[in-house]
């Protein structure tokens, strides 16, 4: 066992229960924090695999705003926890089960397959802002434009559904 | 020295995304549907940044960079839309959102 593999376990470890705690917290501020932790140690991740420029975009883009403006909305909502209602019949053995299949079936392909390589141990000044900068801005020139167009058309419908009417409006 | 293997990895990425599917089938309250699916696409970016490091190619971390800014995006609509569908149906449990008329 290597050092880096006992990271991996442990951080994997964290990463499992805070993904399960998402999911199974009834309070939606405590689903909220647990996605925080489990970015986090996705975060942590990045660093082991030698990306830190998007270790650090993790923590600022998802941890940071994404997770900001979930906390925003549930505080906005009411951050009371849903009541009981009528739910369909055996829905959460049937989810379960075919969630069950696709873990299975994820691991057993996984497993199959010969190992396709290791983590190399991350090399001074690998992925680093200039690297990516470079490539993003000679290669993928078009698509980043073309995110700058996505951005403002998620800007502007997001103000527009969340805009109030002037009149005539319903709500 | 070797390091961890890839497939690791891609084992927690796919146990992960799995978690993520299984919010969105079980879950009832529109957010957490929609952290559910955030925890779906960083499962992804898991994958492509290993990957990335393994063949030791830039070009997956910047298609991660890609995936952050559509889930934003993604994230930035979805929220306004589950502020409009609370402030007309003062619920946002999906089971109760089932007509199209507002």
């Amino acid at each position: 066992m290597t050092v880096e593999l006992i990271l991996f376990l442990i951080l994997a470890t964290v990463a499992v229960i805070s993904a399960l705690g998402m999911l199974l917290s009834r309070n939606a501020v405590y689903s909220a924090l647990f996605l925080v932790l489990n970015f986090a140690t996705v975060a942590v991740f990045y660093l082991l695999l030698g990306a830190p420029f998007i270790a650090i975009t993790q923590v600022t883009v998802y941890a940071g705003a994404i997770m900001v403006l979930f906390l925003f909305v549930i505080m906005l909502l009411g951050a009371d926890p849903l009541p009981e209602g009528k739910e369909l019949p055996k829905q959460k053995w049937l989810a379960s089960f075919l969630a069950l299949v696709l873990a299975v079936e994820g691991i057993v392909l996984i497993s199959m397959q010969k190992t396709a390589g290791f983590i190399p141990t991350p090399v001074e000044g690998a992925g680093n802002p200039k690297a990516i900068g470079e490539l993003l801005f000679s290669g993928y020139l078009l698509p980043f434009e073309v995110t700058s167009v996505l951005l403002l058309v998620a800007m502007v419908g997001a103000i527009v559904l969340t805009g109030k009417k002037k009149k005539g409006g319903q709500s | 020295m070797e390091g961890v293997s890839v497939n690791y990895y891609i084992g927690l990425s796919a146990i992960l995304f799995t978690i993520g599917a299984l919010g969105v089938l079980v879950r009832r309250n529109a957010l957490i549907i929609f952290m559910s699916i955030e925890l779906m696409l960083n499962a992804a970016n898991l994958a492509f940044v290993a990957f990335a490091s393994v063949h030791d190619l830039l070009s997956g971390q910047i298609f991660v960079f890609f995936i952050m800014t559509v889930a934003a995006a993604e994230v930035a609509v979805g929220l306004a839309l589950i502020v409009a569908i609370f402030r007309s149906k003062k619920s946002i449990n999906v089971d109760e959102i089932n007509v199209l008329k507002g």
